[in-house]
């Protein structure tokens, strides 16, 4: 068994991980101040069965003593992250799969079930295998309009959907040290995609800015061995990647976006753990320039990550411009990522989407397509009406 | 015991779609189990069913709806070439018990299989398919029938060192 030194439970897989506390005989959580709780999947609540779920999380924050951030902060990862709740060299797991994003952070950072939660909760330790590492290695600079969610997209086509299974994947490379911490989010956030278990980018001065702006703690040296034995390691060269487009009903099923340039789209979602930090909107935002409207027939969804974030895009006039585009903003939370709260799709019809998933039924009906992009591919696609090359517009 | 064959990378929201996450209840959960990708499993699932599968079974979300809606509709026992890491700790944890085997293709489905857990095989049309052992310390928590049963004996864990 390993101690964990952070847990987080939201609003979906929280209630039954108390109810697997309860049943373990669990009367004390481990220790209430590693607890982090929030409701992000269904906020506000979408159905009586989501206020009701949100009741039972709220009296047993309040009888464990654990701060809850209820639904006022934004999305589970963004929030871990941006309150400095993950550190360097922490063993942090979550009730939720893209808990990998805190690699971004240099934690071992995983997602587990609510069973195992339950018990997280009781002991405040959990039996994990030791992974094998694959370490990929990025060198060379983005092009225009090109990024992180470009990157790990086309790392995900290359390795597969499960060719990472049970692994940890190790981001370094001149192009990682030179990606800000909202990439770096990006590429760890996905790492679940290629069935990793985590992935942890090397932590380096823009990693401890992050982390002791946010927290009192004194930076430390953290690196992977010099005779590390990985399991592979994969060399990429980002200079000549074009934007990256992943095709129904697979993540690993990506393409360069002119080969699916012209395919109408429906809906286009801007947001998520994935893509829904400030730097995403601004993205978007550059994309969108002084054009007047987006396409007509196109809902265009804007949800910023976190309250911080809305903030920032607010402050920075990014959300103004996104509305008299006659995009709908909505408050922080999972959106139509998961399907569950708003923002579904129709037979038939096509979505573009900053998330992380496009799975058959994802975002609605089975007979939906949803294809996933970057920021920027998706604000260019959503001022035409159809999937966009970011750098013709 | 039938078989319901499925392909490679069958993720969660194919098991159980995100709008019945508000659900906890095995029975009620595996009304939608499938629901929208294969829509017969919920009406014609029985009690011993099996479920086979390609590689990557159950990839995508934390949800423990997943493997709670297949017990739910009965089925006790999930064959596959793979399992994504997740479900395949959730699997265990809940007491569905994932089997590994790499001749998990040849079955069909609508086909009998006889599982044999102790001898490690399965049996189908008189052919023998090796099952994996169940590694390491997930036996223990398979002998107890599931995580919940195991920390109902423990006051406390032993861990290591992480300094």
């Amino acid at each position: 068994m390993a101690p964990v030194d952070a847990a987080m439970i939201h609003d979906i897989t929280g209630p039954l991980a108390v109810r697997v506390f309860c049943e373990m005989g669990g009367e004390r959580v481990f220790d209430p101040e590693r607890i982090i709780m929030l409701f992000d999947h269904q906020v506000p609540a979408d159905s009586i069965p989501a206020a009701e779920n949100h009741v039972f999380m709220r009296q047993f924050a309040d009888e464990q003593g654990i701060h809850n951030y209820d639904l006022l902060e934004g999305v589970c990862h963004q929030v871990v992250m941006e309150k400095g709740r993950a550190a360097p060299g922490e063993i942090i797991v979550g009730t939720d799969s893209h808990t990998c994003t805190y690699g971004a952070a240099g934690a071992f950072a995983t997602g587990i079930g609510s069973t195992d939660m339950g018990f997280v909760l009781k002991f405040g330790a959990l039996y994990f295998r030791v992974p094998e590492s694959i370490l990929v290695e990025v060198e060379g600079a983005f092009g225009r309009r090109v990024g992180a969610k470009d990157l790990i997209l086309s790392l995900a086509g290359d390795i597969g959907a499960d060719g990472a299974t049970y692994m940890a994947l190790e981001f370094t490379g001149q192009a990682m040290r030179e990606m800000n911490m909202a990439g770096r989010m990006t590429c760890a956030n996905m790492a679940i995609e290629m069935g990793a278990k985590a992935g942890i980018v090397q932590p380096d001065a823009a990693t401890w800015d992050y982390v002791t702006a946010r927290r009192d703690i004194e930076p430390f040296d953290l690196a992977g061995d010099a005779d590390a034995a990985y399991r592979e390691r994969r060399h990429y060269d980002v200079t000549d990647l074009a934007p990256q487009v992943a095709v129904p009903h697979n993540v690993d099923n990506v393409v360069d976006v002119t080969k699916v340039a012209g395919t109408k789209v429906d809906q286009v979602f801007i947001g998520s753990c994935t893509n829904g930090r400030y730097e995403d909107l601004a993205e978007a935002a550059e994309v969108l320039g002084n054009a007047d409207r987006f396409a007509d027939g196109v809902r265009v969804i804007v949800i910023p990550a976190s309250r911080t974030e809305y903030l920032k895009a607010l402050r920075g006039g990014l959300i103004e411009r996104f509305v008299e585009a006659g995009a709908l903003v909505e408050a922080p939370c999972c959106g139509p990522c998961m399907g569950g709260a708003f923002g579904l799709l129709a037979p038939g019809e096509v979505s573009l989407s900053t998330s992380n998933r496009n799975f058959r039924g994802r975002q609605g009906s089975a007979q939906a397509s949803v294809y996933l992009s970057s920021p920027a591919t998706a604000a260019a696609s959503a001022l035409y009406g159809e999937i966009t090359d970011p750098r013709e517009v | 015991m039938r078989v319901w064959k499925f392909g490679d990378d069958i993720d969660t929201d194919a098991i159980i779609p995100g709008r019945f996450l508000t659900i906890y209840d095995p029975a009620e959960l595996a009304k939608h189990a499938f629901e929208g990708t294969r829509d017969e499993f919920a009406k014609e699932a029985q009690e011993g069913d099996v479920v086979v599968a390609g590689s990557n079974f159950g990839c995508g979300s934390s949800r423990e709806h997943a493997p709670l809606a297949l017990l739910g509709a009965g089925v006790k026992v999930v064959v596959a070439k793979s399992f994504a890491r997740i479900f395949y700790r959730n699997a265990v944890n809940t007491g569905l018990l994932p089997l590994v085997s790499a001749g998990a293709d040849s079955i069909r489905d609508g086909e009998t299989v006889t599982v044999d857990i102790a001898a490690g095989y399965i049996e189908v049309n008189g052919k023998h398919l090796v099952i994996e052992p169940v590694p390491g310390f997930m036996k223990e928590i398979v002998d107890a029938g599931g995580l919940v049963a195991y920390a109902k004996n423990l006051d406390e864990v032993k861990t290591c060192s992480t300094e």
